[in-house]
């Protein structure tokens, strides 16, 4: 990757945390842990890899995405609506009764959005029908798959990941956010999942581990996911939750809890200043 | 008697029938050769999807499919589907209006031996409460047949009941016509109503026959369509023959009784009587004699229809 593009990947990462903190400041609610861990992913995904139109959400040779963690919406609303799905304006109308940006994920009513989510665990099992579509209809698009590292209890992800690796779908790659932290509390508190690369390798899947922040590390992977034949793809980024504002990071209260006015002017400080730093 | 034929073996046979169309998918989990999703795998085995034993994932996996423009037909036992699946199909499926066609087959009783465990006597009412959903239950394999040429027309999510038994062909009759939501009318009568669904339409018959040689003038319809329900056809039968009873392989709660009941105590109060399974759950046994334990016969839809008519 060039520096260029590196840099500019960076730096829309960060503007779309401002984005969404906006979004949550507006509705009063969202969940920001979550989403500002998966900020480079969404950068890379929406500004350098996939292929997609704007102007034509529908398009049939789209690659399709699937935010299986559905309740992350506040990452995935600020880069439909930063890549031109639709106005910056309608940000404003998220978990509104007067708007369409539905608290998770919604395919009917908001351009861009390829599958509806929000109860953990279904998503996956989605982009799986997908690609298998795709395979069926001779059609060359990837799907991504934005997995939870909390979500992965869900027995229906295994029952997933064991359809994709005998079905052989090397058109399917799913990302696991793997920010250790969830509602309860962290990962290994809750319900430790043990060795995920080991996991999922022996689930049948190309697994690769990658720092979720470091937009080229990412945007190697999903080459070298995209380019491996005959097995589904994982990539474990390892990310922190509330990624950008110090008190939020790696904390499981920032989950889906609202900041204060004192917190929301703090958080949109520091995020201004790594925008400025990466500006530089 | 024309011929006896189980609703799956009928429905197997009209999905491999309609399997030149190519959005038709079909997904099965380890139970194809008894729901008879087997019968389009054999002819269509590009289309066809065993996923295992993983119910959840293959209703999942429908969706993503749907949502690319194909039409799945996913298939399990009632229990299986309606039962293990209900938040995938109402989030995956539903809320996004996805074009998915759930065959919830051995439903009911008449499972038989297998035993409580497999005899799903809450679907209909699971599946009827969810928004945009059509629910279906043919009373036998004629019916059945136009039924999988409907849902595959019809654009939108469907569930379709079906059963183990063999039952009875009542429908094959030169004014049969099957249109999604429109009951079909088996037998004209003025002194009360049946409104039956599935295998219990051969049961009204019965009691219609006998009812009629004490004098009684039963109108019987046949009700395969229990979401959305045929209200006109509802209130007419209120209205003109006073009292109504319904009949149901399925709890008594919430499934084509509760779908009458909601109907006419909101438009014309009638007494509903409701034949099903009370509130219970069921029991290994032979198919037949289940139906009998439960009052699911012909001769308790009489009854019914007599002590219904005293409260005119």
């Amino acid at each position: 990757m060039d520096q260029r593009k590196k840099k500019e990947l960076e730096k829309l990462a960060y503007q779309l945390r401002i984005t969404g903190l906006k979004m949550v400041q507006g509705a009063h609610s969202g969940h920001i842990g979550g989403a500002f861990s998966l900020s480079e992913i969404m950068a890379v995904l929406y500004f350098d890899k996939m292929n997609i139109r704007p102007k034509e959400p529908h398009w049939e040779e789209r690659d399709r995405f699937v935010l299986s963690k559905g309740h992350a919406t506040v990452a995935l609303y600020p880069a439909l609506a930063h890549r031109g799905f639709f106005p910056m304006e309608t940000l404003k109308t998220f978990r509104r009764l007067d708007g369409e940006l539905s608290g998770h994920a919604e395919m009917c009513h908001v351009p861009g959005v390829d599958m509806s989510t929000g109860s953990l665990g279904q998503g996956f099992s989605a982009a799986v029908g997908m690609a298998v579509s795709g395979k069926l209809s001779g059609k060359n698009y990837t799907t991504y798959a934005v997995l939870g590292d909390g979500e992965i209890a869900e027995g229906q992800i295994w029952e997933a990941c064991m359809f994709a690796a005998a079905r052989k779908l090397d058109n399917l790659v799913g990302i696991l956010d793997s920010n250790k932290v969830q509602l309860d509390g962290t990962v290994k508190e809750v319900l430790d999942t043990g060795d995920l690369q080991a996991k999922f390798e022996s689930f049948g899947f190309y697994v690769q581990s990658v720092d979720g922040h470091s937009v080229e590390e990412f945007a190697d992977a999903v080459d070298k996911a995209k380019s491996y034949l005959g097995k589904p793809s994982m990539i474990i980024a390892n990310t922190v939750k509330g990624k950008g504002v110090s008190f939020m990071e790696g904390n499981h209260a920032w989950h889906g809890k609202t900041p204060d006015e004192e917190q929301f002017a703090q958080a949109f400080e520091e995020l201004e200043a790594a925008l400025k730093e990466k500006e530089a | 008697m024309a011929e006896k034929i189980a609703t799956r073996h009928a429905y197997g046979e009209a999905l491999a029938e309609i399997g030149g169309n190519q959005r038709i998918v079909a997904l099965d989990a380890d139970v194809s050769t008894c729901t008879m999703s087997c019968m389009f795998g054999e002819k269509y085995p590009e289309r066809f999807f065993n996923v295992g034993i993983a119910e959840a994932n293959m209703t999942g996996i429908a969706a993503g499919m749907a949502a690319c423009g194909f039409i799945p037909f996913v298939h399990t036992f009632a229990m299986f589907c309606a039962g293990r699946t209900y938040d995938q199909i109402r989030n995956s499926i539903a809320y996004p209006g996805l074009n998915v066609k759930l065959v919830g087959t051995h439903a009911g009783l008449t499972v038989g031996e297998d035993g409580a465990t497999h005899q799903c006597l809450e679907d209909l009412a699971l599946m009827r409460v969810i928004p945009g959903m059509t629910v279906i239950c043919p009373a036998d394999g004629n019916e059945t047949r136009a039924a999988v040429r409907a849902i595959a027309e019809h654009e939108g999510p469907v569930y379709l009941r079906l059963g183990r038994l063999s039952v009875d062909t009542v429908t094959d009759r030169d004014d049969y016509k099957f249109e999604i939501g429109k009951a079909y009318t088996m037998q004209e009568g003025t002194d009360a109503t049946v409104i039956a669904t599935g295998c219990m339409v051969q049961e009204a018959l019965k009691a219609a026959e006998e009812l009629d040689k004490e004098g009684i003038r039963v109108r019987v319809l046949d009700m395969h369509t229990i979401k959305p329900l045929d209200e006109a056809a509802v209130i007419a039968a209120a209205r003109e023959t006073g009292v109504i009873v319904t009949a149901e392989e399925h709890n008594i709660l919430g499934g084509l009784g509760g779908a009458v009941a909601e109907t006419v105590s909101s438009v014309c109060p009638v007494p509903v009587l409701r034949v099903g399974t009370h509130d219970t759950f069921g029991h290994s046994g032979n198919a037949l004699e289940l139906l009998k334990r439960y009052g699911l016969t012909g001769k308790e839809i009489a009854e019914q229809v007599k002590k219904g008519i005293k409260l005119k």
